[in-house]
C-alpha cells in the first residue's frame, strides 16, 4: 500500500511537470537549523523533477519557527523537529489537528536520534549514556531551553537513567544533572555547538542528532571524529506540515502536498538518507544499512506519556528540566 | 509664537512625533502592556525568581566592569586622537566606529574564535590560566567591543574645542599633572563623559548578539537577562518574557535618567566655572 501512494505521488509529481499548472510556483519552508544542506539536496531534486518553481529555505530553532509564523512569516511548509512546536501552530489555527494523517508515518518522513561524536581515537573511551556522568569527560550539546536538538538529548539520558535506575525519581535526577554540570558551554541552537565542538575544540563528546554526527564527519573529515552509536537512544521523528492558513491565502496547497509528498518517494528518501537520517524506505534503508548501525530506540510516547504529559512535567517553566538545569 | 528663519515647523515637529511614538513608544509601550497583563504576584515571582536574579548580576556587573573599561580606555583614545597627529591617525579613527557598523553576530563570533582556549590570544592567556570565552571575562570584552565608540565619540567633539592654552596656564601657576587632569580637564570634560557612560553602559544591558557566542550560557553563572529574555520566548511565555524585559528597560531608564540630572548639574559647573 505503500510503495503504491509512493509510486502514485511520483507520478502525480511527473504529470503535474511544470509549476504552471499551479498557481503559486514559489514556496517557503520554514525548517530546523542543522538542517540546512539537507533541504538544499532536497529541493535541487525537486526542482529538477519540477523545472521552474522556487523553494525558498528558512532556517532556525522550530520554536522561532513557529512563533515568527504565529506572528505572520508566510511559510507554507514547515519541516521541524519537533512536534511540540507543530502543536503550536494548531493551537494558533494555523495548522489542522489531524495533521499526523495528511503523511505516512505520522507525517515524519524520516527520523533520527541523539547520538554521540567523539575526537579520533576515542580517547576517553565513550561508549554510551554512562560514560557521560565520569568527571573527567565534558560533554557539549546546545541549551535545551533553546534548542530541540537538546531537549531530546535530555529526554534519551533521562530514559536511559530512568532503566537504569529502575525509574527511581531521585536517581534519575541525579544521573542527568551531573551530565549537565559536565557541559561547560550551553549555545542556543544546534550548529553553534558543532562549532564549540569543532571548531574551539571544547569537550571530548558531542550530543546531537545522528544526521549530524555524520554530516560533521563528511565536512571535516572521517579521520578526525568518530561517530558512536549509544546502546539505546530515544527515537527523533522530524515532522512535516502544511500551513492550512498561508496555503489557503496564498493558494499555494497543491505545490506544498506535492513537496511534502517528495520526500516520501524514493528519491526524497535517497537524499535523506545521504545526510545521516533513518527512514522508513525499506529499499532506501536496505542501501544505506552500513551506515546506520543497529540501536534501540524508545519513543516519548512509550517512556514518557507523549508530548503533552513531557511538555508539562519537564519543560514547561518551573519543571524537573528547570530544576535540573536551572536552579543548579 | 514668533515666526522662526526656518520654516515648516509645525510639520517637522509633527513628523517627529509621529516617528518617536511609532518607532520607540509604541514597541514599549506594548511591552509593559504584556508585563502588566500579569498580576503583581506572578510578575513579582518571575523577576525575583534565582535564575532571574543571577541573571541581572552577571549582566549589571559586567556592563559595569565594561563600562569602566572603555572610561579608561575610550577616553585615552579620544585624547589621543585629538590631541596627537601621527601617520593612521584617521585610519584609526574610522575604525572606531566599526562596532557600530559590524552585525554584533559577527563580533561575537571573531571574539570567540579569538578569545577560545585554541584562538589566537585565548592559548596564550591559557597559559598564564586565564580563561576568558565562557566566562564572565568573555561577557565584558565583547561589552566593551560593542559599546566602545559611544565614549569615543562623545568625549571627542569636547576635547577638540578644548583649548591648550587652559593646560599651559593651570601649568604656569604651578598646577601638577595630576591636579590638572582632575581639577582643569576632567570637570569639564564631565557631562560629555557622564552621556557617553551612559549610553556605553545602556548599551551594555541590552547587548545579546555578541555576548550569547562568547558567554557559555551556563545559568547562574554566565546567563544574561537578555537570553532568559528570548528563553521565556522559546517556551512561548510571552508574558513572562516581558516580564523580565522590563527589568532592564526599567534599569537602563532609571539609569539615563539619573545621568541626565547629574548631566544638568555639571553643566551648571561649567557654566560657573
Amino acid at each position: 500500500m505503500k510503495r503504491f501512494l509512493l509510486i502514485g505521488t511520483t507520478i502525480a509529481g511527473l504529470l503535474a511537470g511544470s509549476a504552471s499548472a499551479w498557481s503559486a510556483d514559489k514556496i517557503l519552508n520554514a525548517s530546523y537549523d542543522v538542517a540546512r544542506e539537507l533541504f538544499a539536496d532536497v529541493n535541487k531534486g525537486y526542482i529538477a523533477a519540477h523545472p521552474g518553481v522556487t523553494i525558498d529555505q528558512s532556517h532556525a530553532g522550530t520554536s522561532k519557527q513557529a512563533r515568527a509564523i504565529v506572528e505572520g512569516l508566510e511559510a507554507d511548509v514547515v519541516t521541524f523537529n519537533q512536534i511540540t512546536d507543530i502543536d503550536f501552530l494548531v493551537k494558533n489555527g494555523f495548522v489542522s489537528d489531524d495533521w499526523q494523517n495528511d503523511f505516512a508515518n505520522k507525517s515524519s518522513p524520516f527520523y533520527s536520534l541523539p547520538s554521540f561524536l567523539v575526537r579520533a581515537g576515542n580517547p576517553k573511551g565513550i561508549k554510551d549514556w554512562n560514560d557521560l556522568v565520569r568527571d573527567d569527560v565534558k560533554v557539549i550539546f546546545p541549551n535545551p531551553k533553546t534548542s530541540g536538538n537538546a531537549r531530546y538529548t535530555y529526554l534519551a539520558a533521562t530514559a536511559y537513567a530512568k532503566e537504569a535506575f529502575n525509574n527511581d525519581p531521585a536517581k534519575v535526577a541525579e544521573f542527568v544533572t551531573k551530565i549537565f554540570d559536565n557541559v561547560p558551554v550551553f549555545d542556543t541552537g544546534g550548529r553553534a555547538s558543532t562549532t564549540t565542538f569543532v571548531e574551539r575544540e571544547i569537550g571530548d563528546v558531542l550530543i546531537t542528532f545522528e544526521s549530524e554526527t555524520t554530516g560533521i564527519r563528511k565536512e571535516f573529515g572521517e579521520d578526525k571524529f568518530e561517530s558512536v552509536t549509544p546502546s539505546v537512544s530515544l527515537l527523533a521523528e522530524f515532522p512535516v506540515a502544511i500551513v492550512d492558513k498561508v496555503v489557503d491565502k496564498r493558494d499555494s496547497r497543491e505545490f506544498a502536498k506535492s513537496y511534502l509528498d517528495f520526500l516520501y518517494t524514493p528519491e526524497g528518501q535517497k537524499i535523506a538518507a545521504e545526510h545521516g537520517n533513518r527512514v522508513n524506505d525499506e529499499a532506501v534503508a536496505a542501501e544505506f544499512k552500513d551506515k546506520f548501525p543497529e540501536i534501540r530506540l524508545v519513543t516519548v510516547e512509550d517512556v514518557f506519556g507523549g508530548w503533552p504529559k513531557v511538555q508539562e512535567e519537564h519543560f514547561a517553566s518551573g519543571g524537573l528540566l528547570d530544576q535540573i538545569f536551572g536552579e543548579r | 509664537m514668533a515666526r522662526r528663519v526656518l520654516p515648516g515647523l509645525p510639520l517637522a515637529l509633527g513628523i517627529t512625533l509621529v516617528y518617536v511614538s511609532i518607532i520607540v513608544v509604541l514597541p514599549l509601550g506594548a511591552l509593559i502592556f504584556k508585563a502588566a497583563s500579569l498580576g503583581p504576584e506572578d510578575y513579582w515571582r518571575i523577576v525575583s525568581s534565582a535564575r532571574a536574579v543571577a541573571s541581572y548580576r552577571v549582566t549589571v556587573l559586567s556592563a559595569l566592569a565594561a563600562t569602566a573599561f572603555n572610561l579608561v580606555f575610550g577616553m585615552a583614545l579620544a585624547w589621543v586622537l585629538v590631541r596627537y597627529r601621527f601617520p593612521g591617525r584617521r585610519f584609526i579613527d574610522a575604525l572606531v566606529d566599526l562596532p557600530f557598523a559590524l552585525p554584533t553576530a559577527v563580533a561575537g563570533i571573531a571574539l570567540t574564535a579569538l578569545f577560545a582556549p585554541n584562538g589566537w590570544f585565548g592559548s596564550i592567556l591559557g597559559l598564564a590560566g586565564i580563561k576568558v570565552a565562557y566566562t564572565p571575562l568573555g561577557i565584558m570584552i565583547a561589552m566593551s567591543f560593542t559599546s566602545l565608540p559611544f565614549i569615543v565619540r562623545t568625549v571627542q567633539p569636547v576635547l577638540e574645542d578644548l583649548d591648550p592654552a587652559l593646560e599651559e596656564a593651570a601649568q604656569s601657576l604651578g598646577g601638577s599633572d595630576v591636579s590638572i587632569f582632575l581639577r582643569v580637564i576632567l570637570p569639564l570634560l564631565a557631562p560629555a563623559l557622564l552621556a557617553g557612560l551612559s549610553l556605553s553602559f545602556a548599551r551594555s544591558l541590552g547587548e545579546f548578539g555578541a555576548i550569547i557566542f562568547i558567554a557559555g550560557n551556563q545559568p547562574m553563572e554566565t546567563e544574561i537577562t537578555a537570553l532568559l529574555t528570548f528563553i521565556r520566548l522559546e517556551e512561548y511565555d510571552y508574558q513572562a518574557a516581558a516580564a523580565v524585559a522590563s527589568v532592564l528597560l526599567i534599569t537602563a531608564f532609571l539609569m539615563l535618567a539619573i545621568t541626565n540630572i547629574l548631566q544638568a548639574r555639571a553643566l551648571r559647573y561649567t557654566a560657573r566655572g
